[in-house]
């Protein structure tokens, strides 16, 4: 994708900022973004090859289920910040958001994998728990609206689709994340400190994006 | 603490007490000719599953114990802070002799027994765990329950310096279970202060916790400070917190979902990545036991 690289507009103006930024964002256009998925995927055969291996402690299926699914979130809260470090900070990223965005929809894929195959175990249950619990219905959505961004995240369908309806199409990326982090707050026993950071900061993020552009 | 491997024999795993116990048991089925009793006695007493118990590296590493930390892996490493000698545990309420007894004192008299039991979280995973410990209802014999006593609260002890996860307000402190008397007095119903014939380790609720194997773990409640005899059902922590997901009685049944999972199958701890699930048993395996105490009790209303 080739989109000209343009100060954030709301980012602050002063001379130094600006030379910071500009460095930054020279330097990263130099960078290929395969790096990305080689060092973002890597942790997912890593946490495999542990579990297997009992180094994730007693219970490594849900060990594995939860690290899978934590690291999606983690990547979906890294897209998302893409847009207002470049509106705010004037820096920007977002030649890396398609690998970013990739990243945790493999993620994602593999906690659901780890979910059905190992934990679940049979199709019959894995179709009762999406009928019946709210969480996993939930989490469920959040995987569906991903779905056709992950299959749209190439050139050939940005082409296809043209920049408009492209962009229309992948704000499907607010409901799936604020789904996905929803699946998080409801899965645990009560009210946890983590997961509810989680949901601040993505709430916080997309709030951003409604503050005025100057 | 020494560290346990999983090479522990059951030579190693006897507690003294019980040792003691088996000798005089012995001695006493010769006597009266009883040669069934006096058959190796591997699984200590009818009570016992034959199954066998999770290492101790399982039962000690994966742990719900949230005065320590939300994470399973909290209780192990934070636990140690826990100062458990000296202790003492307050008895009031509706009994013959209330008071402020120190742990040994309380103990004295009562019999050590190993059980291995098996042990079902609510939150769907099991072990076997062999603990060692005294029935609850010996200890309620001793101390005297007042006819008008229908159930039994227990309090684990809050001391947020030592127990850091009673810093942060995530439960309503101390934590707080409860028995009906006659769930208290069956003879399933044990106070554990061991575990694989050693010392319960904090992680698991030392000095004295209650196990109550027909149950979902959260009833067998850890470090208890104070038990009270009373004729009101007590409040109960999770039952507090979230009425609509933990009833008073817990009582496992594979039949009443849990709102969010289901609860018609366990995965058994320990058994690596591909480990499969098996069925989860109509009051965890113990219905011979304990069917009868809630006969004519819809279990679905009374979860």
């Amino acid at each position: 994708m080739t989109q000209r690289i343009t100060p954030g507009a709301n980012a602050p103006m002063t001379p130094l900022w600006a030379a910071v930024t500009d460095a930054l964002n020279t330097a990263s256009r130099r960078l290929p973004t395969w790096p990305v998925y080689l060092f973002g995927l890597l942790p997912m055969p890593w946490f495999f090859w542990k579990a297997l291996n009992g180094e994730m402690g007693v219970n490594p299926i849900e060990a594995l289920e939860h690290r899978y699914g934590l690291l999606a979130l983690q990547f979906l809260v890294a897209g998302l910040a893409v847009t207002p470090l470049r509106r705010m900070l004037g820096v920007n990223l977002i030649r890396f958001r398609r690998a970013i965005g990739l990243t945790a929809f493999f993620y994602v894929l593999a906690h659901l994998s780890v979910w059905a195959l190992l934990d679940v175990q049979s199709l019959a249950a894995i179709w009762k728990d999406i009928v019946k619990r709210p969480y996993i219905t939930i989490g469920m959505a959040g995987f569906l609206c991903l779905l056709p961004l992950a299959l749209t995240s190439n050139n050939w369908s940005l082409r296809r689709l043209g920049p408009l309806r492209w962009r229309r199409l992948h704000m499907l990326t607010y409901p799936a994340v604020l789904l996905g982090s929803a699946h998080f707050v409801m899965l645990v026993k009560g009210w946890q400190t983590e997961p509810i950071l989680y949901f601040g900061a993505i709430v916080g993020l997309l709030m951003l994006r409604l503050v005025p552009r100057r | 603490m020494r560290r346990h491997s999983r090479r522990l024999t059951w030579a190693d795993v006897t507690p003294e007490a019980d040792f003691l116990n088996r000798r005089t048991l012995l001695a006493g089925a010769g006597v009266l000719g009883l040669s069934a009793l006096a058959r190796p006695l591997h699984a200590a007493g009818a009570f016992s599953t034959d199954e066998t118990p999770n290492s101790f590296e399982d039962i000690t590493q994966y742990n719900n114990f949230y005065e320590f930390g939300w994470d399973k892996t909290d209780p192990a490493r934070h636990a140690e802070a826990l100062t458990t000698d000296p202790w003492s545990v307050k008895i009031d309420g509706m009994v013959e002799r209330p008071g402020t007894y120190d742990l040994g004192d309380l103990m004295a008299g009562l019999t050590i027994e190993e059980r291995i039991y098996r042990f079902r979280c609510v939150e769907a995973w099991s072990m076997i765990i062999p603990w060692n410990g005294f029935e609850l209802g010996a200890l309620l014999n001793k101390v005297g329950v007042q006819p008008s006593a229908k159930y039994v609260a227990f309090e684990t002890l809050f001391r947020p310096e030592e127990m850091r996860g009673q810093r942060t307000s995530a439960l309503d402190w101390p934590y707080r279970e409860g028995l009906r008397l006659d769930e208290a007095m069956n003879p399933l119903t044990l106070m554990a202060t061991g575990l694989y014939g050693k010392s319960l380790p904090n992680q698991n609720g030392a000095p004295l916790r209650l196990v109550v194997p027909w149950k979902y773990g959260f009833k067998s409640i850890k470090s208890i400070v104070r038990i009270t005899l009373t004729d009101q059902e007590p409040p109960t922590t999770w039952n507090m917190l979230q009425p609509r997901e933990y009833g008073f009685y817990a009582n496992v049944n594979p039949q009443v979902d849990h709102p969010r999972w289901s609860q018609a199958s366990e995965r058994r701890v320990g058994g690596g990545l591909f480990a499969k699930k098996q069925p989860t048993l109509m009051f965890n395996g113990y219905a011979d036991d304990v069917a009868g105490l809630y006969s004519g009790m819809d279990l679905a209303k009374f979860y």
